[in-house]
């Protein structure tokens, strides 16, 4: 009988079993390119041009979730904030803090997810580092993820762009990730068809690129949901957001579990969607090349930029209309 | 479900009844007549924030927030004795909200700071694991609430006696609505028209439970749901009453709430608990509007077992949720809202539960330019 192969402190300890673990684990997958021959820095050759550079640390529980776990969650994190600042994804750097007895396999699984995202996304791994932490002072799996992307010239992005009569789209259902994560760790026993949304933007950005101009600002609806983005959006300006209800896009399963645990899914986080203020008249035209992709299929305009000064206004079914406020305390712990 | 839901929430419905009520504002307003309708439930009061149904209303049709929240009702005193149970060693199980409540001088979450064993439950099982896992442990479980919660938390006596766990006992602070109803409709500084009644706790007590009342005080009693339509539809058949100049209870909420309500709920609540006179936060002790253990569960009494006091406790000079409860005035005139009081940082109790008037008046009205966060 064999004992489970699990991570043990002398992993990152920088002796033997460390050179295994990179050797076997990651040289195998991400070893060509920069990689390759393990400098301690990746020389990248420059695209030209100006860069967009950001990180991300991921921290979520559990590990794995339906429709994901935190390696494709890690990439797409990254590739998402590069892409929704107007950026083309190029390189990555993968930092893993490793807790002392996780699995081989359950490591292994978050690795070739990794993989997959990457590839997927046109974006080469091309640094990393490996520490190993005593049990009980890490949760599993710690990543943290850079990335710098080249700087698309056609898009033009900032809130202070945003003119009343501006259409808010999205590319997608909302609250997916929230939903189905918080789900997975409660293991609430309902919530059958909840599925992490988690994805990247990249394409839907692509897909756009050549409408910069009426493209007014983009960003992800992570941490805090549509809700904070929009909110951070129009703070201290002169326009507002007015939203309609009866037009926000909601999986059933999503909001069936919302409705039940009382959260708003304005509040819960999407881990592969964006939110795109465009000028009127790119609407119709933005959303047909979205829902030409996959990724934006669910694609729908959800609100237009009002005169409400500062204000995110809700349209409501019954025909009312209130504040949507920015999530206050601990909605859902660790989602990303 | 959703296809349930989505029945109660039906934009061409609600735009009917609307325009019904619109329609019922003008008539009331040729009679120079406003009409003021309490809720006394905190999740009516969410649900109003949440679909803006206020913006609906005519200006004539006002709703008024009442004390429909169990946490925001419960005295500081009683807060300041699970903080010594809990100061003491003992292990203080309660639902979440009731964490941040101020007391006089502190609330529960400092207390657990300062290394009291206080932990939060999402069901009153807990205390019972708890009081199983360790026979050497006391446990008191703080038992808050209306009508509805109280059933499954009298279940805990049931079941210690049942498994004969001696180390777990009740801190009780449970709440009955009709007689809150009956002070304020006997308030002579308030004036209430007609009372939205709660669908929940009427599913319990049952309509007829407000069927003397609603005749001797000659308000109409009206039993929603709620779904917006449910409340849009309430304050319709109110006014329909007030324009008919009826006084009646109307039972909405037929789908659940019958007219002899839970009979085995309470059952359940007469064999363990009797009426006591409670105090209510910011409106005082009201006679028999509680429900406390039955002498032969004394044991299960955490007052009496511990000997602590739940009197005497002191609120917040400025705090003006006693008013807001009675529904005397809009969380907005309280000088604290949105500046000293925010649900962040909670002076007093109905800024402190999610289903508390300030919390919900700030959630869905006040704009983040508009508040002074400390």
């Amino acid at each position: 009988m064999s004992v489970e192969r699990v991570i043990q402190l002398a992993h990152g300890g920088g002796g033997r079993l460390t050179r295994e673990l990179i050797e076997t684990q990651i040289v195998p997958r991400f070893g060509q390119g920069p990689l390759k021959g393990l400098p301690d820095g990746a020389t990248l050759a420059s695209p030209g041009g100006r860069l967009v550079f950001t990180t991300d640390s991921f921290v979520v529980q559990p590990l794995e979730f339906p429709g994901g776990n935190i390696g494709d969650l890690a990439v797409h994190g990254t590739v998402n904030d590069l892409s929704v600042c107007g950026g083309e994804p190029k390189w990555l750097s993968l930092a893993l803090i490793l807790e002392e007895g996780l699995r081989f396999e359950v490591l292994e699984r978050v690795l070739n997810a990794v993989k997959r995202a990457a590839d997927a996304c046109g974006v080469t791994v091309a640094t990393g580092d490996t520490k190993v932490v005593a049990r009980g002072q890490g949760d599993g799996i710690y990543i943290n993820t850079a990335g710098i992307g080249a700087a698309c010239p056609e898009f033009s992005l900032g809130v202070e762009r945003l003119r009343e009569g501006d259409r808010v789209l999205v590319s997608g259902t909302l609250a997916d990730h929230g939903m189905a994560v918080l789900a997975a760790r409660q293991e609430l026993g309902f919530g059958e068809g909840l599925r992490s949304d988690t994805a990247p933007v990249h394409r839907l950005v692509r897909a756009v690129r050549d409408l910069g101009a009426a493209v007014r600002f983009m960003r992800d609806p992570t941490r805090g949901g549509v809700a904070t983005v929009l909110n951070e959006m129009v703070e201290d300006r002169a326009v507002g957001i007015r939203l309609c209800e009866s037009d926000l896009p909601l999986a059933p399963a999503t909001r069936a579990v919302a409705e039940m645990l009382g959260i708003d899914p304005l509040h819960a986080a999407s881990e592969g969607r964006m939110i795109l203020v465009c000028a009127p008249e790119a609407e119709a035209e933005i959303l047909r090349r979205w829902r030409a992709l996959p990724e934006g299929a669910g694609a729908a305009a959800m609100g237009t930029v009002s005169a409400d000064k500062g204000r995110v206004i809700l349209e409501t079914l019954a025909g009312g209309h209130r504040l949507v406020d920015v999530p206050r305390g601990e909605l859902l712990p660790r989602i990303c | 479900m959703m296809k349930y839901i989505d029945g109660f929430r039906n934009p061409a419905v609600a735009a009917e009844f609307v325009r019904r009520i619109a329609s019922q504002g003008r008539e009331l307003a040729a009679r120079s007549r406003v009409v003021h309708i309490m809720e006394v439930c905190g999740s009516h009061t969410m649900a109003i924030g949440r679909y803006g149904i206020r913006t609906l209303l005519p200006e004539n049709a006002i709703l008024i927030s009442g004390p429909g929240c169990p946490v925001c009702v419960t005295d500081p005193g009683y807060l300041d004795a699970a903080v010594a149970l809990a100061m003491r060693g003992v292990t203080v199980v309660t639902f979440g909200d009731m964490v941040r409540v101020p007391g006089s001088t502190t609330n529960l979450a400092a207390c657990r700071a300062a290394g009291g064993d206080v932990r939060v439950c999402y069901s009153p099982s807990l205390a019972l694991d708890l009081a199983k896992a360790d026979p050497n442990r006391e446990v008191v479980f703080l038992a808050v609430g209306f009508e509805t919660t109280i059933a499954p938390v009298v279940s805990l006596v049931e079941d210690a006696r049942r498994e004969g766990v001696r180390n777990l006992s009740l801190l009780t602070a449970f709440k009955r609505v009709p007689p809150a109803l009956r002070a304020l409709a006997a308030d002579p500084e308030l004036k209430i028209d007609a009372f939205l009644c709660p669908a929940h706790v009427s599913a319990v007590i049952g309509a007829n439970a407000y069927e003397t009342f609603a005749a001797e005080y000659r308000v109409p009693c009206v039993i929603a749901g709620f779904e917006p339509l449910d409340i849009l539809y309430g304050v319709y058949g109110i006014l329909a009453q007030v324009l008919a100049g009826e006084a009646r209870v109307e039972n909405q909420y037929a789908r659940v709430a019958r007219p002899e309500g839970n009979l085995k709920a309470q059952e359940r609540i007469a064999r363990y608990l009797e009426p006591v006179d409670a105090p209510w936060r910011g409106i005082g002790v009201l006679p028999a509007s509680g429900l406390g253990l039955r002498p032969e569960f004394v044991e299960y009494d955490a007052v009496r077992r511990f000997g602590v006091s739940v009197e005497g406790g002191r609120q917040h000079a400025g705090c003006r949720c006693g008013d807001v409860i009675k529904g005397k005035i809009r969380p907005a005139e309280c000088a604290l809202f949105a500046k000293a009081c925010t649900p962040d940082n909670p002076v007093g109790p109905c800024m402190v539960s999610a289903e508390g008037t300030c919390a919900a008046s700030f959630k869905y009205e006040v704009p983040e330019a508009e508040r002074e966060e400390a």
